[in-house]
Protein backbone atom coordinates (compact mmCIF):
# COMPACT_ATOMS: atom_id res chain seq x y z
CA UNK A 1 0.00 0.00 0.00
CA UNK A 2 1.18 3.30 -1.03
CA UNK A 3 2.24 5.26 2.42
CA UNK A 4 -0.42 7.96 1.51
CA UNK A 5 -2.98 5.29 2.18
CA UNK A 6 -1.50 4.39 5.34
CA UNK A 7 -1.52 7.75 6.24
CA UNK A 8 -4.90 8.26 5.51
CA UNK A 9 -6.20 5.70 6.86
CA UNK A 10 -4.44 6.29 10.60
CA UNK A 11 -5.40 9.29 10.49
CA UNK A 12 -9.66 8.03 9.56
CA UNK A 13 -8.90 5.92 12.35
CA UNK A 14 -7.31 8.44 15.32
CA UNK A 15 -10.45 10.72 13.91
CA UNK A 16 -12.84 8.67 14.45
CA UNK A 17 -12.19 7.11 17.67
CA UNK A 18 -11.46 11.03 18.56
CA UNK A 19 -14.93 12.07 17.13
CA UNK A 20 -16.64 9.96 19.79
CA UNK A 21 -15.42 12.09 22.40
CA UNK A 22 -16.52 15.20 20.24
CA UNK A 23 -19.99 13.65 20.29
CA UNK A 24 -19.83 13.71 23.94
CA UNK A 25 -19.01 17.26 23.73
CA UNK A 26 -21.97 18.25 21.70
CA UNK A 27 -24.10 16.93 23.88
CA UNK A 28 -23.17 18.40 27.28
CA UNK A 29 -21.35 21.52 25.52
CA UNK A 30 -23.91 22.19 22.37
CA UNK A 31 -27.11 20.61 24.11
CA UNK A 32 -26.81 20.77 27.59
CA UNK A 33 -24.51 23.74 27.52
CA UNK A 34 -22.53 22.75 30.16
CA UNK A 35 -18.64 22.62 29.34
CA UNK A 36 -17.68 19.14 30.89
CA UNK A 37 -13.75 20.14 32.13
CA UNK A 38 -13.53 16.13 33.48
CA UNK A 39 -13.37 15.32 29.95
CA UNK A 40 -9.83 14.64 30.13
CA UNK A 41 -9.93 12.56 33.29
CA UNK A 42 -12.98 10.54 31.93
CA UNK A 43 -11.04 9.99 28.89
CA UNK A 44 -8.06 8.31 30.31
CA UNK A 45 -10.49 6.46 33.14
CA UNK A 46 -12.16 4.47 30.40
CA UNK A 47 -8.34 4.04 28.70
CA UNK A 48 -6.69 2.70 31.73
CA UNK A 49 -10.69 1.10 32.70
CA UNK A 50 -10.68 -0.76 29.06
CA UNK A 51 -7.06 -1.79 29.55
CA UNK A 52 -6.99 -3.25 32.86
CA UNK A 53 -10.66 -5.40 31.85
CA UNK A 54 -8.70 -6.58 28.54
CA UNK A 55 -5.13 -7.68 29.98
CA UNK A 56 -7.51 -9.65 32.96
CA UNK A 57 -8.55 -10.97 29.78
CA UNK A 58 -11.98 -9.59 28.53
CA UNK A 59 -11.77 -7.48 25.88
CA UNK A 60 -15.17 -7.28 25.62
CA UNK A 61 -16.34 -6.63 28.74
CA UNK A 62 -13.48 -4.16 28.42
CA UNK A 63 -15.91 -1.86 26.45
CA UNK A 64 -19.17 -1.65 28.78
CA UNK A 65 -16.94 -2.04 31.83
CA UNK A 66 -15.16 1.56 30.65
CA UNK A 67 -18.29 2.80 29.68
CA UNK A 68 -19.84 2.20 33.24
CA UNK A 69 -17.06 3.96 34.73
CA UNK A 70 -17.70 6.93 32.58
CA UNK A 71 -21.05 7.15 33.84
CA UNK A 72 -19.87 7.42 37.07
CA UNK A 73 -17.46 10.08 36.52
CA UNK A 74 -20.23 11.79 34.71
CA UNK A 75 -22.54 11.59 37.56
CA UNK A 76 -20.05 12.25 40.40
CA UNK A 77 -19.82 15.79 38.17
CA UNK A 78 -23.18 16.40 37.78
CA UNK A 79 -24.02 15.70 41.34
CA UNK A 80 -21.09 18.59 42.31
CA UNK A 81 -22.82 20.98 40.03
CA UNK A 82 -26.12 20.14 40.75
CA UNK A 83 -26.80 19.30 44.14
CA UNK A 84 -24.14 20.67 45.97
CA UNK A 85 -23.57 23.93 44.49
CA UNK A 86 -20.30 23.76 43.01
CA UNK A 87 -19.72 26.18 40.04
CA UNK A 88 -20.12 23.49 36.78
CA UNK A 89 -16.61 24.39 35.47
CA UNK A 90 -14.68 23.96 38.72
CA UNK A 91 -16.96 20.35 39.10
CA UNK A 92 -15.25 19.46 36.12
CA UNK A 93 -11.99 20.45 37.01
CA UNK A 94 -12.50 19.02 40.79
CA UNK A 95 -13.24 15.30 38.55
CA UNK A 96 -10.59 15.85 36.29
CA UNK A 97 -8.10 16.65 39.68
CA UNK A 98 -9.49 13.66 41.52
CA UNK A 99 -9.57 11.27 38.75
CA UNK A 100 -5.52 11.67 38.00
CA UNK A 101 -4.93 9.67 41.25
CA UNK A 102 -8.36 6.96 40.84
CA UNK A 103 -6.64 6.29 37.29
CA UNK A 104 -3.30 5.76 39.10
CA UNK A 105 -5.29 3.58 41.09
CA UNK A 106 -6.50 1.26 38.54
CA UNK A 107 -3.30 0.96 36.98
CA UNK A 108 -1.85 -0.08 40.18
CA UNK A 109 0.52 3.02 40.56
CA UNK A 110 1.82 2.14 37.07
CA UNK A 111 2.04 5.35 34.49
CA UNK A 112 1.85 2.88 31.05
CA UNK A 113 0.22 -0.26 30.11
CA UNK A 114 1.59 -2.15 27.55
CA UNK A 115 -1.26 -4.69 25.99
CA UNK A 116 1.22 -5.59 22.85
CA UNK A 117 -0.13 -9.22 23.87
CA UNK A 118 -3.24 -8.65 25.24
CA UNK A 119 -6.41 -9.60 22.96
CA UNK A 120 -8.58 -6.83 22.10
CA UNK A 121 -11.98 -6.18 20.10
CA UNK A 122 -9.47 -5.32 17.14
CA UNK A 123 -7.64 -8.14 17.18
CA UNK A 124 -10.59 -10.43 18.25
CA UNK A 125 -12.22 -9.36 14.88
CA UNK A 126 -9.05 -9.64 13.14
CA UNK A 127 -8.72 -13.16 13.85
CA UNK A 128 -12.08 -13.38 12.97
CA UNK A 129 -12.00 -12.41 9.58
CA UNK A 130 -8.72 -14.58 8.79
CA UNK A 131 -6.13 -13.46 6.35
CA UNK A 132 -8.29 -11.86 4.09
CA UNK A 133 -7.14 -8.31 2.90
CA UNK A 134 -10.02 -6.30 4.99
CA UNK A 135 -7.88 -7.70 7.97
CA UNK A 136 -6.31 -3.94 8.01
CA UNK A 137 -9.25 -2.22 7.98
CA UNK A 138 -10.67 -3.65 11.29
CA UNK A 139 -9.66 -0.26 13.39
CA UNK A 140 -11.05 1.47 11.25
CA UNK A 141 -14.69 -0.76 11.09
CA UNK A 142 -14.93 -0.70 14.56
CA UNK A 143 -14.17 2.74 14.97
CA UNK A 144 -16.65 3.69 12.24
CA UNK A 145 -19.34 1.37 13.54
CA UNK A 146 -19.18 3.18 17.47
CA UNK A 147 -19.38 6.39 15.48
CA UNK A 148 -22.39 5.33 13.41
CA UNK A 149 -23.72 3.37 16.67
CA UNK A 150 -23.42 6.74 18.52
CA UNK A 151 -24.84 9.12 16.43
CA UNK A 152 -28.23 6.88 15.99
CA UNK A 153 -28.56 6.14 19.32
CA UNK A 154 -28.16 10.79 20.15
CA UNK A 155 -30.40 11.05 17.20
CA UNK A 156 -33.14 8.98 18.06
CA UNK A 157 -32.33 9.83 21.66
CA UNK A 158 -32.60 13.66 21.38
CA UNK A 159 -35.68 12.93 19.78
CA UNK A 160 -37.84 11.39 23.13
CA UNK A 161 -38.96 13.61 25.96
CA UNK A 162 -35.93 13.66 27.97
CA UNK A 163 -33.84 14.25 25.00
CA UNK A 164 -35.64 17.50 24.05
CA UNK A 165 -35.44 18.26 28.23
CA UNK A 166 -31.83 17.82 27.86
CA UNK A 167 -32.13 20.30 25.20
CA UNK A 168 -34.05 22.69 26.86
CA UNK A 169 -32.17 22.82 29.70
CA UNK A 170 -28.99 24.34 27.73
CA UNK A 171 -31.28 26.57 26.14
CA UNK A 172 -33.86 27.87 28.91
CA UNK A 173 -34.12 26.22 32.07
CA UNK A 174 -36.59 28.54 33.49
CA UNK A 175 -39.43 26.97 30.12
CA UNK A 176 -38.05 23.79 31.81
CA UNK A 177 -38.95 24.32 35.52
CA UNK A 178 -41.86 25.42 34.03
CA UNK A 179 -42.73 22.46 32.35
CA UNK A 180 -42.49 20.68 35.36
CA UNK A 181 -39.19 19.14 34.74
CA UNK A 182 -36.36 18.89 36.96
CA UNK A 183 -33.24 20.35 35.26
CA UNK A 184 -30.60 18.90 37.89
CA UNK A 185 -32.00 15.49 36.90
CA UNK A 186 -31.49 16.28 33.27
CA UNK A 187 -28.18 17.50 33.35
CA UNK A 188 -27.28 14.55 35.45
CA UNK A 189 -29.00 12.20 32.27
CA UNK A 190 -27.06 14.57 30.06
CA UNK A 191 -23.60 14.37 31.65
CA UNK A 192 -23.84 10.41 32.81
CA UNK A 193 -24.06 10.01 28.58
CA UNK A 194 -21.91 12.10 27.48
CA UNK A 195 -19.60 10.48 30.40
CA UNK A 196 -19.86 6.97 28.91
CA UNK A 197 -19.33 8.33 25.42
CA UNK A 198 -15.94 10.33 26.49
CA UNK A 199 -15.04 6.60 28.34
CA UNK A 200 -15.95 4.10 25.11
CA UNK A 201 -13.36 6.52 23.14
CA UNK A 202 -10.51 6.39 25.29
CA UNK A 203 -10.59 2.41 26.10
CA UNK A 204 -11.46 2.44 22.14
CA UNK A 205 -8.41 4.45 21.72
CA UNK A 206 -6.30 2.30 24.38
CA UNK A 207 -6.99 -0.68 22.73
CA UNK A 208 -6.40 0.22 19.01
CA UNK A 209 -2.29 1.77 20.51
CA UNK A 210 -2.48 -1.56 22.22
CA UNK A 211 -0.60 0.57 25.22
CA UNK A 212 -2.13 2.80 27.35
CA UNK A 213 -0.50 5.98 29.07
CA UNK A 214 -1.72 7.48 32.32
CA UNK A 215 -1.32 11.51 30.33
CA UNK A 216 -3.24 9.81 27.14
CA UNK A 217 -6.55 12.21 28.08
CA UNK A 218 -4.08 15.02 28.83
CA UNK A 219 -5.89 18.34 26.60
CA UNK A 220 -8.88 16.39 25.40
CA UNK A 221 -11.30 18.67 26.03
CA UNK A 222 -9.59 21.30 23.54
CA UNK A 223 -8.64 18.86 20.77
CA UNK A 224 -12.10 18.01 21.01
CA UNK A 225 -13.57 21.69 21.13
CA UNK A 226 -11.58 22.57 18.73
CA UNK A 227 -12.87 19.77 16.64
CA UNK A 228 -16.63 20.61 17.41
CA UNK A 229 -16.31 24.31 16.63
CA UNK A 230 -14.92 22.79 13.28
CA UNK A 231 -17.90 20.87 12.35
CA UNK A 232 -20.21 23.57 13.61
CA UNK A 233 -18.91 25.69 10.55
CA UNK A 234 -20.44 22.95 8.43
CA UNK A 235 -23.36 22.14 10.19
CA UNK A 236 -24.01 24.88 13.03
CA UNK A 237 -27.55 24.49 12.31
CA UNK A 238 -30.55 22.27 10.80
CA UNK A 239 -31.13 18.72 12.10
CA UNK A 240 -29.15 17.20 15.19
CA UNK A 241 -28.40 13.83 13.22
CA UNK A 242 -26.75 16.46 10.18
CA UNK A 243 -24.95 18.62 13.13
CA UNK A 244 -23.61 15.43 14.63
CA UNK A 245 -22.77 13.93 11.73
CA UNK A 246 -21.07 17.69 10.89
CA UNK A 247 -19.30 17.47 14.81
CA UNK A 248 -17.60 13.81 13.32
CA UNK A 249 -15.93 15.72 10.04
CA UNK A 250 -14.66 18.17 12.20
CA UNK A 251 -12.75 15.59 14.34
CA UNK A 252 -11.72 14.19 11.07
CA UNK A 253 -10.47 17.47 9.47
CA UNK A 254 -8.40 18.13 12.56
CA UNK A 255 -6.94 14.70 12.39
CA UNK A 256 -5.81 15.30 9.09
CA UNK A 257 -4.57 19.23 9.41
CA UNK A 258 -2.65 17.82 12.75
CA UNK A 259 -1.53 14.64 10.23
CA UNK A 260 -0.26 17.12 7.73
CA UNK A 261 1.36 19.31 10.07
CA UNK A 262 3.74 16.63 11.05
CA UNK A 263 4.52 15.70 7.42
CA UNK A 264 5.62 19.78 7.59
CA UNK A 265 8.08 18.76 10.54
CA UNK A 266 5.77 20.31 12.91
CA UNK A 267 7.02 18.90 15.98
CA UNK A 268 4.10 16.24 17.94
CA UNK A 269 4.45 18.52 21.05
CA UNK A 270 2.85 21.28 19.33
CA UNK A 271 -0.33 19.63 18.99
CA UNK A 272 -1.96 21.21 22.35
CA UNK A 273 -1.05 24.64 21.23
CA UNK A 274 -2.89 24.30 17.69
CA UNK A 275 -5.83 23.23 18.94
CA UNK A 276 -5.97 26.02 22.05
CA UNK A 277 -5.50 28.60 19.32
CA UNK A 278 -8.20 26.43 17.02
CA UNK A 279 -10.45 27.12 19.60
CA UNK A 280 -9.60 30.67 20.23
CA UNK A 281 -9.93 31.78 17.14
CA UNK A 282 -13.84 29.57 16.63
CA UNK A 283 -14.99 30.63 20.11
CA UNK A 284 -13.58 34.51 19.44
CA UNK A 285 -14.06 35.59 15.94
CA UNK A 286 -18.13 35.65 15.90
CA UNK A 287 -17.33 38.38 18.53
CA UNK A 288 -14.55 40.09 16.80
CA UNK A 289 -16.65 39.97 13.66
CA UNK A 290 -19.27 41.78 15.42
CA UNK A 291 -16.78 44.77 16.74
CA UNK A 292 -15.32 45.52 13.22
CA UNK A 293 -17.96 47.94 12.05
CA UNK A 294 -16.87 49.98 15.39
CA UNK A 295 -13.51 49.51 14.86
CA UNK A 296 -13.77 50.73 11.06
CA UNK A 297 -15.66 53.64 12.10
CA UNK A 298 -12.87 54.57 14.58
CA UNK A 299 -10.62 54.16 12.31
CA UNK A 300 -12.35 56.13 9.78
CA UNK A 301 -12.78 59.16 11.99
CA UNK A 302 -8.63 59.07 13.35
CA UNK A 303 -7.30 59.11 9.73
CA UNK A 304 -10.05 62.20 9.16
CA UNK A 305 -9.16 63.89 11.89
CA UNK A 306 -5.03 63.53 10.79
CA UNK A 307 -6.31 64.89 7.94
CA UNK A 308 -7.90 68.49 9.05
CA UNK B 1 -58.64 27.09 45.37
CA UNK B 2 -55.65 29.34 46.52
CA UNK B 3 -54.95 29.77 50.20
CA UNK B 4 -52.29 32.24 51.18
CA UNK B 5 -51.65 32.61 54.72
CA UNK B 6 -49.26 34.86 56.46
CA UNK B 7 -46.56 34.82 54.12
CA UNK B 8 -43.37 36.85 54.66
CA UNK B 9 -40.55 36.81 52.68
CA UNK B 10 -37.10 39.01 53.86
CA UNK B 11 -34.52 39.25 51.11
CA UNK B 12 -30.95 39.65 52.25
CA UNK B 13 -32.04 39.47 55.97
CA UNK B 14 -29.70 40.73 58.53
CA UNK B 15 -27.78 43.03 55.97
CA UNK B 16 -28.31 46.91 54.97
CA UNK B 17 -29.91 45.77 51.75
CA UNK B 18 -32.52 43.92 53.84
CA UNK B 19 -35.93 44.26 52.07
CA UNK B 20 -39.53 42.90 53.56
CA UNK B 21 -40.68 41.88 50.31
CA UNK B 22 -43.58 40.19 51.82
CA UNK B 23 -45.53 41.04 54.60
CA UNK B 24 -47.66 38.58 56.61
CA UNK B 25 -49.43 38.55 53.36
CA UNK B 26 -52.98 36.56 53.65
CA UNK B 27 -55.10 36.12 50.25
CA UNK B 28 -57.89 33.59 49.60
CA UNK B 29 -58.54 33.00 46.15
CA UNK B 30 -61.74 31.42 45.00
CA UNK B 31 -62.47 28.92 42.04
CA UNK B 32 -62.79 30.13 38.83
CA UNK B 33 -61.75 33.88 40.17
CA UNK B 34 -60.04 36.45 37.98
CA UNK B 35 -58.18 38.53 40.09
CA UNK B 36 -56.54 41.63 38.73
CA UNK B 37 -53.46 42.85 40.87
CA UNK B 38 -51.66 46.02 40.81
CA UNK B 39 -49.69 48.18 42.77
CA UNK B 40 -45.94 50.75 42.63
CA UNK B 41 -43.07 49.63 41.43
CA UNK B 42 -41.24 47.19 43.88
CA UNK B 43 -44.90 46.94 45.89
CA UNK B 44 -44.17 43.14 45.75
CA UNK B 45 -46.54 41.79 43.10
CA UNK B 46 -43.71 39.58 41.00
CA UNK B 47 -42.49 38.16 44.79
CA UNK B 48 -45.88 37.27 45.34
CA UNK B 49 -46.10 35.27 42.13
CA UNK B 50 -42.18 34.02 42.90
CA UNK B 51 -43.56 32.82 46.41
CA UNK B 52 -46.72 30.90 44.94
CA UNK B 53 -44.58 29.10 42.13
CA UNK B 54 -42.04 28.36 44.40
CA UNK B 55 -39.33 30.29 43.24
CA UNK B 56 -37.64 30.59 46.65
CA UNK B 57 -39.48 29.14 49.59
CA UNK B 58 -41.33 31.86 52.11
CA UNK B 59 -39.85 32.86 55.73
CA UNK B 60 -43.45 32.14 57.13
CA UNK B 61 -46.40 31.34 56.21
CA UNK B 62 -48.56 28.51 54.24
CA UNK B 63 -49.81 28.26 50.33
CA UNK B 64 -52.31 25.88 49.59
CA UNK B 65 -53.56 25.06 46.05
CA UNK B 66 -57.01 23.02 45.72
CA UNK B 67 -56.85 21.55 48.99
CA UNK B 68 -53.18 20.14 49.06
CA UNK B 69 -50.49 22.09 50.90
CA UNK B 70 -47.20 23.31 48.49
CA UNK B 71 -45.50 25.23 50.70
CA UNK B 72 -42.21 23.04 51.14
CA UNK B 73 -42.96 21.64 47.49
CA UNK B 74 -40.07 22.49 44.85
CA UNK B 75 -40.75 24.81 42.11
CA UNK B 76 -40.78 22.26 39.13
CA UNK B 77 -43.47 20.12 41.08
CA UNK B 78 -45.81 22.77 41.82
CA UNK B 79 -45.67 23.74 37.78
CA UNK B 80 -47.92 20.81 37.58
CA UNK B 81 -50.20 22.50 38.77
CA UNK B 82 -49.56 26.57 37.90
CA UNK B 83 -49.27 28.08 34.31
CA UNK B 84 -47.27 31.27 34.42
CA UNK B 85 -46.28 34.08 31.67
CA UNK B 86 -43.60 36.52 32.03
CA UNK B 87 -43.58 40.11 30.46
CA UNK B 88 -40.54 39.02 29.04
CA UNK B 89 -41.30 37.31 25.50
CA UNK B 90 -38.25 35.08 25.64
CA UNK B 91 -38.63 33.74 29.08
CA UNK B 92 -41.36 31.51 28.45
CA UNK B 93 -40.21 29.39 25.58
CA UNK B 94 -36.64 28.05 24.44
CA UNK B 95 -35.51 29.79 21.45
CA UNK B 96 -33.18 26.59 20.13
CA UNK B 97 -36.02 24.70 19.70
CA UNK B 98 -39.09 24.00 17.35
CA UNK B 99 -42.23 25.14 18.05
CA UNK B 100 -43.24 21.49 18.29
CA UNK B 101 -40.62 20.24 20.59
CA UNK B 102 -41.85 23.37 23.15
CA UNK B 103 -44.95 22.32 23.24
CA UNK B 104 -43.91 18.93 22.95
CA UNK B 105 -42.14 19.47 26.92
CA UNK B 106 -45.40 21.75 27.72
CA UNK B 107 -47.74 18.84 27.42
CA UNK B 108 -45.01 16.05 28.81
CA UNK B 109 -47.38 13.67 26.94
CA UNK B 110 -46.01 10.02 27.38
CA UNK B 111 -42.87 8.33 28.73
CA UNK B 112 -39.36 9.49 29.19
CA UNK B 113 -38.24 7.92 26.09
CA UNK B 114 -41.16 8.32 23.90
CA UNK B 115 -40.88 11.11 20.77
CA UNK B 116 -43.21 13.02 19.48
CA UNK B 117 -46.23 11.40 18.45
CA UNK B 118 -48.68 11.65 15.40
CA UNK B 119 -51.64 12.49 18.00
CA UNK B 120 -50.08 15.34 19.41
CA UNK B 121 -48.33 17.17 16.42
CA UNK B 122 -52.36 17.17 15.44
CA UNK B 123 -53.19 18.58 18.51
CA UNK B 124 -50.44 20.89 18.79
CA UNK B 125 -52.14 21.53 15.01
CA UNK B 126 -55.09 22.46 16.17
CA UNK B 127 -54.18 24.26 19.34
CA UNK B 128 -51.84 26.60 17.07
CA UNK B 129 -54.47 27.21 14.46
CA UNK B 130 -56.98 28.64 17.49
CA UNK B 131 -54.11 31.54 18.03
CA UNK B 132 -55.21 32.55 14.13
CA UNK B 133 -50.88 33.43 13.76
CA UNK B 134 -50.62 30.94 10.84
CA UNK B 135 -47.88 29.50 13.33
CA UNK B 136 -49.28 25.71 12.77
CA UNK B 137 -47.86 25.47 9.58
CA UNK B 138 -44.38 26.52 11.14
CA UNK B 139 -44.43 23.73 13.43
CA UNK B 140 -40.69 22.87 12.80
CA UNK B 141 -38.67 26.09 12.82
CA UNK B 142 -37.44 27.54 15.81
CA UNK B 143 -39.44 29.74 18.57
CA UNK B 144 -36.28 32.39 18.24
CA UNK B 145 -37.39 32.87 14.99
CA UNK B 146 -41.11 34.03 15.91
CA UNK B 147 -42.17 37.98 17.09
CA UNK B 148 -42.53 39.08 20.88
CA UNK B 149 -46.16 38.64 20.45
CA UNK B 150 -46.13 35.21 18.27
CA UNK B 151 -43.85 33.89 21.18
CA UNK B 152 -45.90 34.94 23.69
CA UNK B 153 -48.97 33.73 22.36
CA UNK B 154 -47.00 30.32 22.09
CA UNK B 155 -46.28 30.43 25.75
CA UNK B 156 -49.95 31.11 26.78
CA UNK B 157 -50.93 28.02 24.39
CA UNK B 158 -47.76 25.79 26.38
CA UNK B 159 -49.37 27.19 29.93
CA UNK B 160 -52.35 25.99 29.21
CA UNK B 161 -52.26 23.01 26.72
CA UNK B 162 -52.34 20.99 30.53
CA UNK B 163 -55.18 23.40 31.95
CA UNK B 164 -53.80 24.56 35.14
CA UNK B 165 -54.80 24.79 38.40
CA UNK B 166 -53.48 28.53 38.47
CA UNK B 167 -52.64 30.48 36.05
CA UNK B 168 -50.28 33.75 36.85
CA UNK B 169 -49.94 36.49 34.12
CA UNK B 170 -47.22 38.52 35.62
CA UNK B 171 -47.88 42.41 32.98
CA UNK B 172 -47.40 39.38 30.02
CA UNK B 173 -48.44 42.11 27.18
CA UNK B 174 -46.63 44.78 28.68
CA UNK B 175 -43.19 44.41 26.04
CA UNK B 176 -45.48 44.23 23.49
CA UNK B 177 -46.81 46.46 21.25
CA UNK B 178 -50.12 48.13 21.70
CA UNK B 179 -52.12 45.75 18.69
CA UNK B 180 -50.54 42.88 19.71
CA UNK B 181 -51.03 43.49 23.23
CA UNK B 182 -54.75 43.97 22.48
CA UNK B 183 -54.79 40.28 20.69
CA UNK B 184 -52.64 38.32 23.39
CA UNK B 185 -54.83 39.64 26.06
CA UNK B 186 -58.70 38.34 24.39
CA UNK B 187 -56.75 35.02 23.50
CA UNK B 188 -55.75 35.04 27.39
CA UNK B 189 -59.49 36.01 27.84
CA UNK B 190 -60.79 33.40 25.75
CA UNK B 191 -58.68 30.44 27.09
CA UNK B 192 -59.55 31.57 30.80
CA UNK B 193 -63.52 31.60 29.87
CA UNK B 194 -63.41 28.42 27.98
CA UNK B 195 -61.40 26.39 30.40
CA UNK B 196 -62.44 28.22 33.39
CA UNK B 197 -59.33 28.85 35.05
CA UNK B 198 -58.64 30.28 38.33
CA UNK B 199 -56.06 33.44 37.46
CA UNK B 200 -54.60 36.28 39.14
CA UNK B 201 -53.02 39.37 36.91
CA UNK B 202 -50.65 41.50 37.70
CA UNK B 203 -51.39 44.52 35.27
CA UNK B 204 -49.96 48.08 34.60
CA UNK B 205 -53.04 49.19 33.27
CA UNK B 206 -55.38 50.61 35.42
CA UNK B 207 -58.62 50.30 33.33
CA UNK B 208 -57.93 47.00 32.19
CA UNK B 209 -57.29 46.14 36.08
CA UNK B 210 -61.24 47.01 36.31
CA UNK B 211 -62.68 46.18 33.37
CA UNK B 212 -61.09 42.38 33.06
CA UNK B 213 -62.21 40.10 35.98
CA UNK B 214 -63.82 40.02 38.86
CA UNK B 215 -61.78 41.28 41.45
CA UNK B 216 -58.79 43.62 42.14
CA UNK B 217 -55.90 43.43 44.78
CA UNK B 218 -53.86 46.97 45.19
CA UNK B 219 -50.40 46.03 46.87
CA UNK B 220 -47.85 48.39 48.49
CA UNK B 221 -45.07 47.17 50.45
CA UNK B 222 -45.62 43.69 50.85
CA UNK B 223 -48.99 44.19 51.82
CA UNK B 224 -52.57 44.10 50.11
CA UNK B 225 -53.85 47.19 51.17
CA UNK B 226 -56.84 47.07 48.94
CA UNK B 227 -59.40 44.30 47.90
CA UNK B 228 -62.75 44.80 46.11
CA UNK B 229 -65.01 42.89 43.73
CA UNK B 230 -68.60 42.62 42.61
CA UNK B 231 -70.96 45.87 42.56
CA UNK B 232 -68.73 47.93 44.61
CA UNK B 233 -65.93 47.43 42.06
CA UNK B 234 -68.05 47.82 39.37
CA UNK B 235 -69.13 51.50 40.56
CA UNK B 236 -65.24 52.27 40.60
CA UNK B 237 -63.30 54.33 38.16
CA UNK B 238 -59.54 54.83 37.63
CA UNK B 239 -59.11 58.14 39.87
CA UNK B 240 -61.23 56.19 42.24
CA UNK B 241 -58.95 53.62 42.12
CA UNK B 242 -55.76 56.15 42.81
CA UNK B 243 -57.83 58.09 45.34
CA UNK B 244 -58.12 54.52 47.22
CA UNK B 245 -54.34 54.11 46.93
CA UNK B 246 -53.67 57.27 48.34
CA UNK B 247 -56.05 56.73 51.35
CA UNK B 248 -54.47 53.37 51.95
CA UNK B 249 -51.27 53.97 51.76
CA UNK B 250 -50.78 57.64 52.42
CA UNK B 251 -48.82 58.57 49.47
CA UNK B 252 -49.63 58.73 45.97
CA UNK B 253 -49.36 56.00 43.83
CA UNK B 254 -46.19 55.90 41.29
CA UNK B 255 -45.21 53.62 38.84
CA UNK B 256 -43.31 54.67 36.21
CA UNK B 257 -45.44 52.43 33.65
CA UNK B 258 -48.93 52.87 34.92
CA UNK B 259 -51.82 53.68 31.82
CA UNK B 260 -54.07 55.89 33.59
CA UNK B 261 -56.73 55.66 31.18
Amino acid sequence: MPPIFSMLQTTAELGLINALVVLSLFLSYTMLGVCDLSTDGCFTLGAVTGAVVAISGHPYLAIPAAMCAGMLSGLITATLQTRMGVNSLLAGIIVNTGLYSINLLITNNKAQLNMIKTPTVFTQLRALIGPSPLGIYTTLFIALAAVALVIVFLSLFLRTRMGLSIRATGNNPDMVRASSIDPRVTTTVGLVISGAITALSGCLLAQSQKSVDVNIGSGMVTVALASLLIGGTFAGRGKIPLRAIGAVIGSLIFQLVYTVALRLKMPGFMLKLVSAVIVVIAISAPYLRSQFPALKRRFAHARKRGDC
Amino acid sequence: MLELSHLSKTFNPGTVNAKLALDDLSLSVADGDFISIIGANGAGKSTLFNAICGSFMTDTGSIVLDGKDVTLMPEHQRARSIGRLFQDPMRGTAPGMSIEENLALAAGHGGWLSPISRSDRKLFREKLALLGMGLEDRMQQPVGLLSGGQRQALTLMMATINPPKLLLLDEHTAALDPATAEKVLDLTMRIVSEQKLTCLMITHNMASALELGSRTIMMDRGRIIYDVAGEQRKALTVSDLLDRFREASGKALDNDRMLLT
